[in-house]
């Protein structure tokens, strides 16, 4: 690793003070920037370091009846907390990584990275979240942007995350076997007025929704109705652990499991 | 360089550390608690978890100024005060849970963490659990098999020979 100064805020206000600095980039929970560093894939001269601010930690409802989650809140938490109020998120947060790193990641550094492997990106987008900032509110419908980019400008910060609860969702993952990521992943929620269906691990630009088979599922939510429904295999990521075409299977795979334990 | 201060095993400890010192580097090379072992560096091996304000996190994927404040738990305070084995500890020895070794610290840890949330995990349980803890020794059977144990559950039927 390159050396850098460590800043460690205790609120955002001083956060987003210590981000003026020359070069200075927002740290997480560190479990993927980390072992960017090691790598030597990033070298920035000032980490700021998230989460020691409180502000920006736990897990509550909002009178709206959304479910809010502070952006430096880690997984371990969410998966505890959010439990009771949206079971499908919950469940979701409980199975990424490993225990040790759902004690350090948190929500706010994952849909920052927006690794195109990551899970929470598919429950931000298929649960139509808001991502909010130092600065403003981002629907997640225009907060994902591609392969590891996003809404945010330099330096913003990702302080809290909304999501409207649906009645029913699951999230159903392929994990790639030597790094337990999502070789697929897909999360389904059926709300009052329709159901979202968002993939992650798939597409070379990273989250997306399968608007057919949301279409489909708003009319019929059974794993059958997206029978017949396929995605092209040539938008799909193709690598060593599987070609375009496997994973736009997947998708249908993991789609109709998601429908199926949907609770 | 910055000054952190944190208690390590009960004790005061603090020490000078460059930004980009790593938890697991301030424990071995300053405090020279080397039971906390680096094995893969890429944050996927877990032979460095250490518990951190009581949850186990991977000693090589934390800054140590990320620890200024905070009580941390190593391999070297797992043993009871009189020096003998903890029940975990003396769990892997009895059902052969190491054969070289390199992975134990970590997988001690690990057990330790789960057992204070789930007292008496299933086999699956514990098998889920140490998805971020690798073995390239054992095969895992007898370090689930000795987690069972320390459980307090009978270990008679799991896992192979």
């Amino acid at each position: 690793m390159y050396n850098f100064d460590v800043e460690t805020p205790t609120s955002i206000a001083d956060a987003v003070k210590a981000l003026g600095r020359e070069e200075a980039q927002p740290l997480g929970g560190g479990q993927t920037l980390i072992p960017t560093l090691k790598q030597r894939l990033a070298s920035p001269s000032v980490l700021v370091s998230l989460t020691g601010i409180a502000e920006m930690k736990g897990v509550c409802m909002t009178d709206d009846g959304q479910l809010a989650i502070g952006g430096a809140t880690p997984h371990a938490v969410v998966a505890r907390e959010a439990a009771r109020h949206y079971p499908g998120l919950a469940d979701l947060a409980s199975h990424i990584g490993d225990p040790a790193v759902r004690n350090r990641g948190t929500i706010g550094g994952s849909l920052a990275n927006n690794d195109p492997s990551a899970c929470y990106p598919a429950a931000a987008l298929g649960s139509g979240a808001t991502i909010i900032t130092d600065k403003r509110e981002i629907a997640a419908d225009d907060y994902f942007q591609g392969m590891f980019a996003t809404a945010l400008d330099e330096g913003e910060i990702v302080t809290e995350v909304r999501f409207p609860v649906p009645e029913v969702s699951h999230y159903q993952k392929f994990v790639q076997p030597a790094s337990r990521f999502a070789l697929v992943g897909v999360f389904v929620a059926r709300f009052g007025d329709g159901v979202r269906v968002a993939v992650t691990g798939a597409s070379n630009d990273g989250v997306f929704r399968w608007t057919e088979a949301e279409t489909a599922l708003s009319s019929n939510f059974a794993a059958d109705a997206v029978n017949g429904l396929a995605l092209s295999g040539a938008d799909m990521i193709s690598d060593l652990h599987g070609s375009g075409d496997y994973r736009a299977h997947l998708v249908g795979v993991m789609t109709k499991r998601a429908v199926a334990a949907a609770r | 360089m910055t000054q952190v201060k944190m208690t390590v095993n009960g004790k005061a400890a603090s020490g000078d550390v460059e930004g980009r010192t790593l938890l697991s580097s301030f424990l071995r090379e300053q405090l020279n608690l080397t039971g906390t072992h680096v094995g893969c560096d890429t944050s996927q091996c877990g032979a460095c978890v250490v518990h951190v304000n009581g949850e186990a996190v991977k000693a090589c994927t934390m800054l140590a100024a990320e620890a200024q404040g905070a009580e941390v738990t190593t391999i070297e305070a797992m043993a009871n005060a009189d020096g003998s084995l903890s029940v975990i500890q003396q769990a892997f020895q009895d059902h052969h849970g190491l054969q070289c070794g390199f992975c134990t610290p970590g997988m001690v840890m690990s057990a330790a963490a789960l057992l204070k949330e789930n007292p008496k995990p299933t086999e699956r349980e514990v098998r889920v659990y140490l998805e971020g803890n690798i073995c390239r020794c054992t095969g895992y059977h007898n370090i689930v098999k000795a987690i069972m144990a320390a459980s307090g559950q009978d270990v008679s039927r799991i896992a192979a020979e």
